[in-house]
């Protein structure tokens, strides 16, 4: 280190100054931060580094939250929020508990009454590690300005490495103005942190190996963890190797390109028929980077129950948890498929079973009523699918309906390119995650496909990208309800509407029950989403006619600001397949 | 099945809280647990008594090992090794034949009178749980009234081959080897 460098590594420096400083080195580039009285010191400081580092204002701190995640989900780095003290942090908490379930890397920064007055119920004081302890993947209450270079080291590396996950830094307003002169050398003290994986012991990829190898009807069945672990390369050879047939989750969607003919897409609950067929029918299942989630088994003992499982997760409590696995193997999911691949030779005769599950995806295809002339769901994201294929695109989702058929329809060929809330399944992630797409991949074309509920959970960011120059566009699928639970109401409870529909309480559709006809839609349409998106100076049009939906789409992307298509859809289209919960793939309604 | 858990954790703040939150978010059962420092004064000795299978055993240690602050976890209860709790209670006791009798069994348990009232005294004792809770029971008839205890500790025996040899009587190993 040169002389002048190390003079400016011991200058005396504000707390403030040094967390933002360090997210700078930390390779920080955009963060979004809302100020309030407890965070205005770093806010300030924020503006000191301003070269380096943009600041993008949210219009609420969950949304700030959620475009961190759209930033760490679409480039894999760290993301980065900060709020101030009391609401402004518990504003955050469930964008926290999201990136928890995801294993989403980010840093969130909250302000917090001074250390003098803390557990004095002081005027915005939340204690917010307590709040956060079971949602973080690990915490931090800085008591004392001299141990903040270390933590802020100790945080970005808790949150990148290992299973990912959200680390939570706590600035009391005293710890951000004290000064002290900073040791940037100081090492990180986490004796009970070792998040590098064990090196994959040889004996077990030969075991993989040998089991594949004797296998008659396996399947591949990826998850979220080839994402975050970067492997969709590994895994793409060891399916061109072998020619096994691959299903994913829906935190898999992209690890595996859809366009591939050894592509059985998704599976679970709201999964392709063909996918969950031949999980229930194959001898071997190889899960990778998956959690065995409930929304993916159905009842656990049915699910894929003749099959000899190999489980490779970096998590070991993932391992044995839901399922017991005859193969367990801790490791990175990278390391474990590249030693793999070395070894790996294709099952002795898998054309039959290869045939078997072509038939069921020629038998069993995802569908939906092609004769109708007003706009289904499915189709306006195939539609989207379609115009976008050859471009450098990214969707975002809010939760429901509009969710699943995205997941379905939109053949995603890219990892990180596909962005849902899909553990905590948050309404009102769309939007504020497109927002941080935008903000990573500045030339990329961002969607959120959103339904009309989830999107008024955080439709005050239209202002950020409107403001912030975030030019994102919204494919809004409108059917005036919160479509999911229809759905639920239709199958389950005598299509009794239970607060389902989300206009006037006047209207019919209010309620008792309503119109029998699958493509009715709800007339008197409110609120007035194009006249709302203009209001924020985003470029907004409504369709209903199919014959409109095409252009439509083309006028939507080749906008230059932000923009929002309303697509006016009927509202009692149910998303199938469906396995009911806890039930089994042999209870999946297709009709 | 019985298990015994020792941690060796980060002695930070709400490193307590952490794991116990945990715990109780994921629907285990504690039966006790004991925390104290250890020799090295940044690390503190979690005990916890689980009672599970080994599928709820093998996730409580995992989970307990993925929280950050947790150095070490160890299974003490698979190996050799001592337990101990510690109680002080206050059993009635008024002066004459009974004051006499509780202190008979004291000595059998090889407990200790470390206060007396003119009422009531209050006994120190110490040792496994089954020992602990056998003596409760001889004392209840005279009526407790109050009682506190520390929750159990354990600690794995140095292994050599001829120690592995010796009776398992704790109480006799612990003063043979003091």
């Amino acid at each position: 280190m040169s002389t002048a460098n190390a003079a400016a590594d011991t200058q005396l420096m504000t707390g403030a100054d040094i967390l933002v400083k360090s997210l700078v080195d930390h390779g920080v580039d955009v963060l979004f931060a809302y100020p309030g009285g407890c965070s205005m010191p770093m806010h300030q400081a924020l503006t000191r580094y301003g070269d380096s580092l943009r600041t993008i204002l949210p219009r609420h701190e969950q949304g700030g939250a959620f475009a961190a995640q759209g930033y760490a989900r679409s480039t894999g780095k760290v993301g980065v929020v900060m709020a101030t003290s009391g609401p402004g942090a518990t504003n955050l908490v469930t964008a926290i508990a999201d990136a928890k379930l995801d294993s989403i890397p980010m840093v969130c920064i909250t302000g917090q009454v001074p250390t003098g007055a803390i557990g004095s119920d002081a005027f915005q004081e939340t204690p917010m590690v307590e709040v956060c302890r079971g949602i973080t993947k690990h915490h931090y209450l800085v008591t004392d300005v001299e141990d903040l270079p270390r933590i802020m080291k100790e945080a970005f590396h808790i949150a990148a490495t290992g299973r990912p996950g959200p680390v939570l830094v706590d600035m009391p307003k005293d710890v951000q103005l004290a000064t002290v002169a900073v040791d940037w050398e100081v090492p990180m003290n986490l004796p009970g942190y070792n998040p590098e994986p064990q090196p994959v012991a040889a004996e077990k990829v030969k075991q993989i190996a040998a089991a594949i190898r004797r296998a008659r009807r396996p399947i591949i069945y990826a998850g979220g963890g080839i994402i975050n672990g970067e492997a969709s390369e590994e895994l793409r050879e060891l399916v061109n190797k072998t020619g096994i047939p691959i299903t994913t989750t829906v935190m898999g969607l992209g690890a595996f390109p859809a366009t591939e003919e050894l592509s059985m897409d998704m599976l679970g609950m709201h999964g392709a028929a063909y996918a969950n067929y031949a999980v229930r029918d194959c001898d071997l299942l190889i899960a990778l980077g998956v959690r065995f989630d409930d929304r993916v088994t159905g009842k656990l003992e049915a699910f894929a129950k003749d099959a000899k499982i190999i489980h490779v997760d970096i998590d070991s409590t993932e391992l044995n948890k839901n399922k017991s696995a005859h193969i367990p193997v801790c490791g990175d999911v990278k390391d474990v498929l590249t030693e793999l691949n070395k070894v790996v030779e294709a099952p002795e005769d898998l054309a039959p079973w290869v045939q078997h599950c072509m038939e069921l995806k020629a038998k069993y295809p995802l569908r939906y009523d092609k004769q109708f002339d007003g706009i289904l769901q499915q189709h306006a994201i195939s539609e989207l699918c379609d115009l976008t294929r050859t471009m450098d695109t990214y969707i975002t989702v809010g939760v429901g309906q509009h969710q699943m058929w995205a997941a379905q329809f939109y053949k995603f060929t890219k990892p990180r390119t596909w962005l849902s809330s899909s553990g905590l399944g948050t309404m009102g992630f769309g939007l504020p995650a497109a927002m941080g797409v935008q903000a990573a991949n500045p030339g990329a074309l961002v969607v959120d496909i959103d339904g009309d509920g989830s999107f008024q959970m955080n439709i005050q960011e239209l202002a950020t990208c409107f403001c912030e120059e975030l030019p994102v566009k919204v494919l809004l699928l409108n059917n005036q309800h919160l479509g999911m639970v229809v759905q639920w109401e239709d199958r389950f409870m005598e299509r009794n509407r239970a607060h389902t529909y989300l206009g006037p309480i006047h209207h019919d559709e209010a309620s008792g029950k309503s119109a029998a006809d699958k493509f009715a839609y709800a007339e008197e349409r409110y609120p007035d989403f194009v006249a709302i998106a203009k209001g924020y100076g985003c470029g907004a049009s409504t369709i209903r006619r199919k014959a409109d939906l095409r252009d439509a789409l083309t006028e939507m992307i080749e906008h230059k600001g932000p923009y929002l298509l309303d697509v006016q859809v009927p509202y009692q289209e149910h998303v199938l397949p469906m396995i009911p919960g806890g039930l089994t793939v042999d209870d999946m309604i297709l009709e | 099945m019985r298990h015994v858990l020792s941690a060796l954790v980060q002695n930070v703040p709400g490193v307590l809280a952490h794991i116990s939150g945990m715990l109780a978010s994921r629907g285990y059962n504690i039966d006790s647990l004991a925390v104290g420092e250890t020799e090295h004064h940044d690390l503190s000795r979690m005990t916890f008594v689980v009672v599970g299978d080994e599928r709820v055993l093998d996730q409580v240690r995992k989970q307990l090992e993925k929280i950050v602050t947790v150095v070490k976890v160890e299974d003490v209860s698979a190996r050799d090794y001592v337990e101990r709790d510690l109680i002080l209670m206050k059993v009635k006791a008024p002066a004459g034949s009974v004051r006499s009798e509780i202190r008979e069994l004291v000595d059998i348990f090889r407990g200790r009178i470390v206060d007396v009232g003119p009422e009531e005294i209050m006994i120190e004792i110490s040792g496994r749980e089954n020992k602990i809770e056998a003596f409760v029971d001889r004392m209840r008839p005279y009526g407790i009234t109050e009682l506190v205890r520390t929750g159990r500790i354990a600690m794995v025996r140095s292994v050599s081959d001829e120690e592995a040899t010796e009776p398992t009587d704790d109480e006799a190993s612990v003063s043979s080897r003091a």
